[in-house]
């Protein structure tokens, strides 16, 4: 094709070299350059946890773990194997599972609930309570530890008794504030006709909530339990407090603090710990990610 | 028998936000009735109070012999068709179709059987299993009626269901939505803006503005005998000529022109109406005549519009194609006194 049939056409390609070719090109590198550093720049850290994990306690007291990179190469799976076998890393796997599991669907399930009540459904009140409800967000929770704690003590919900239903209801009182108020808004954002069509098609508010609502939140949901898991997860804190130390009931979190304090110097067995803890979350994430479908409300109410 | 009727309907939102004031329409069975007004005239609340979805502050709406106030909006067996389709976007064309006969505990077969005869009447055979964000506008506006054709209502309610359509797919689905309406043989109560829409679709016509209803009747009867001055300027493209008059002598004069009026009238003042195509290139035998100096000329091939002005008074006028006339001219033009009007300058009401 002739240039003046290009022209034509209407087809126009930037000509190489161009001043605006070399500015097209620079920008995309430009974007590219940033998005690569910022990358890496999240990513040693790890890198450098994982590559500790793999080497000898006497290594890694020597040398950074970037000189693990050049020959002789000396890894190990030593830590993997002394961490899972001796520092009751399988009972604690499993007791962050206790506590995470329940700990993330209980309020996330409440949050749906409450929040659809907020965005759609009429009653008095229903600002105010709403604004005091997003008013708990601002609450530091170590306020709550001991008043809460006094109480759970006096009506004997304690782990000797209750195992970790304890945890699990603080846990949720902790998320309801935020759950709510992220479902809430997402819910409000669905568009009113919906509800006014299902009203009119004889669908009561459970069916309207099960059917219409739920389906169209699934993104929000998703991420809602990523944050809820990631949070009680890693929580140390509130697992110290309403659970404690004790090695049936001890959480990952609280056994890895204790392996710096009873091993002191070894942090080899740290790195290998830390990196066992590291992967849970990783493995919610990936398998959640696929939820976060762009445009689901695409075709619902645009011509 | 599903006639609707409103019964001096009132909508308050607050005491000094009424949108809907006094609302008295019946409308028959099985008649296509529009309602058709500025935005915010209130036209789309009163759709919305006999759908179920807005509380009637005061007076009745009746579907048959039914008082419907306080029946819950499903219960009103009736159907309506939203602006935005608002389908359901996670469900496919079948599902979004099959939800209200599901909510209905309908059988499954029973289900099949009806929304597999609603597809068949709408084109959409072929798309049952797409979800809506694979249709385009037309096909999802089919996919809204068929939502409602499955239900087999007694009254058809449509909100605007046409204006998120491009011009051309809007005139084939007004005449789809008329032999729909023929079909089914079932009360049709639409809502538009759109002057047109009313125009050609109503049997009849209600007409509000300020949540006032100005005029019901059959579209030639409004167009011919527009009640008051806003439904004449609503009415019609390119709108009604008002002219300010003053009475002497059973002539209304006007400040370029002068129209021997029809029939003496009981008022000194008033504004003087007739539509652009009541101005013609033949001078009438009765002599009705006005000079315009013409400003602008618009060649449509079926049509010549003129614009310009006679004395103090801006005149449109429609005129035979084959008239030569050119921007700058004065032409002489005939008026068919049969398409004049006259309205009250104060009441605004019509006087002949």
């Amino acid at each position: 094709m002739t240039a003046e049939a290009a022209a034509r056409v209407g087809v126009s390609h930037t000509a190489r070299f161009s001043p605006a070719w070399v500015a097209e090109r620079l920008q995309g590198a430009v974007l590219h350059v940033a998005v690569i550093s910022l990358t890496v720049a999240w990513m040693v850290p790890a890198a450098g946890l994982l590559i500790s994990s793999f080497r000898h306690f006497t290594d890694i007291n020597q040398s950074g773990w970037w000189t693990a990179l050049a020959p002789p190469y000396n890894f190990t799976l030593e830590n993997y194997v002394q961490v899972l076998q001796s520092s009751n890393m399988g009972q604690s796997l499993f007791n962050s599972f206790m506590i995470t599991i329940p700990a993330t669907l209980i309020p996330v399930t409440i949050a749906a609930f409450a929040a659809y009540a907020f965005a759609w459904m009429k009653f008095p009140g229903r600002d105010w309570i709403f604004l005091a409800l997003v008013g708990l967000l601002a609450v530091p929770l170590q306020l709550s530890f001991i008043p809460v704690l006094k109480v759970f003590v006096s009506i004997g919900l304690v782990v000797q008794n209750w195992g970790f239903v304890g945890v699990w209801l603080a846990h949720t009182g902790y998320g309801l504030p935020f759950s709510i108020y992220l479902l809430a808004n997402f819910f409000r954002a669905l568009p009113s006709d919906l509800f006014e069509s299902a009203e009119i098609d004889g669908a009561g508010t459970l069916t309207v909530f099960f059917r219409i609502v739920l389906p169209l939140s699934v993104p929000a949901i998703a991420s809602l339990v990523i944050f809820q898991f990631l949070w009680i997860w890693n929580d140390l804190l509130v697992a110290l407090i309403y659970v404690g130390g004790t090695k049936s009931v001890a959480p990952l979190t609280v056994t890895l603090a204790n392996l710096t304090n009873s091993l002191g110097q070894g942090y080899n067995l740290l790195t290998a710990a830390a990196f066992i803890s590291m992967l849970v979350p990783l493995i919610v994430f990936l398998s959640l990610q696929r939820y976060f479908v762009r445009g689901i409300l695409a075709g619902s109410v645009k011509g | 028998m599903s006639s609707v009727t409103y019964d001096h309907v009132v909508k308050r939102y607050t005491s000094d936000l009424t949108v809907v004031k006094d609302f008295n329409v019946e409308i028959a069975d099985k008649e296509f009735m529009v309602l058709v007004g500025p935005s915010g005239c209130g036209k789309s609340t009163a759709l919305r109070m006999l759908a179920g979805l807005e509380t009637i502050t005061e007076g009745q709406i009746r579907i048959g012999d039914r008082v419907v106030n306080h029946v819950a909006a499903k219960d009103r067996d009736i159907a309506m068709v939203f602006q935005s389709y608002a389908l359901y976007p996670h469900m496919s064309v079948f599902d979004n179709m099959a939800f209200p006969l599901q909510m209905k505990k309908m059988s499954r077969s029973e289900i099949d059987k009806r929304v597999k005869q609603a597809s068949g009447i709408l084109g959409l055979d072929n798309f049952l299993k797409r979800k809506p964000k694979a249709l385009s506008g037309g096909q999802r506006q089919r996919v809204a009626l068929g939502r409602a054709i499955v239900r087999n209502p007694k009254v058809f309610l449509l909100d605007e269901p046409l204006s998120n359509l491009d011009a051309k797919l809007r005139g084939q689905t007004r005449v789809e939505l008329q032999k729909l309406h023929r079909d089914l043989e079932t009360t049709f109560i639409y809502v538009t803006h759109d002057q047109v829409e009313a125009m050609t679709m109503g049997d009849r016509i209600a007409i509000m503005n300020a949540g006032i209803l100005q005029q019901v009747g059959a579209p030639g009867e409004i167009y011919d005998h527009p009640a008051n001055l806003f439904v004449a300027g609503f009415i019609g493209t390119p709108t009604m000529n008002f002219v300010p008059v003053t009475m002497e002598n059973g002539n209304a004069k006007a400040s370029g022109f002068d129209v021997k009026l029809p029939k003496p009238v009981g008022a000194d003042k008033g504004i003087l109406g007739f539509r652009p195509e009541a101005l013609t290139d033949r001078i009438q035998d009765d002599g009705s005549t006005l000079e315009i100096k013409v400003e602008v000329v618009e060649r449509l091939g079926s049509d010549q519009f003129l614009y310009g002005t006679a004395g103090e008074d801006t005149i449109t006028a429609r005129v035979d194609p084959r008239m030569k006339v050119a921007p700058g001219d004065r032409a002489r033009l005939g008026l068919d006194l049969r398409g004049i009007h006259l309205f009250d300058s104060q009441t605004e009401k019509a006087l002949l």
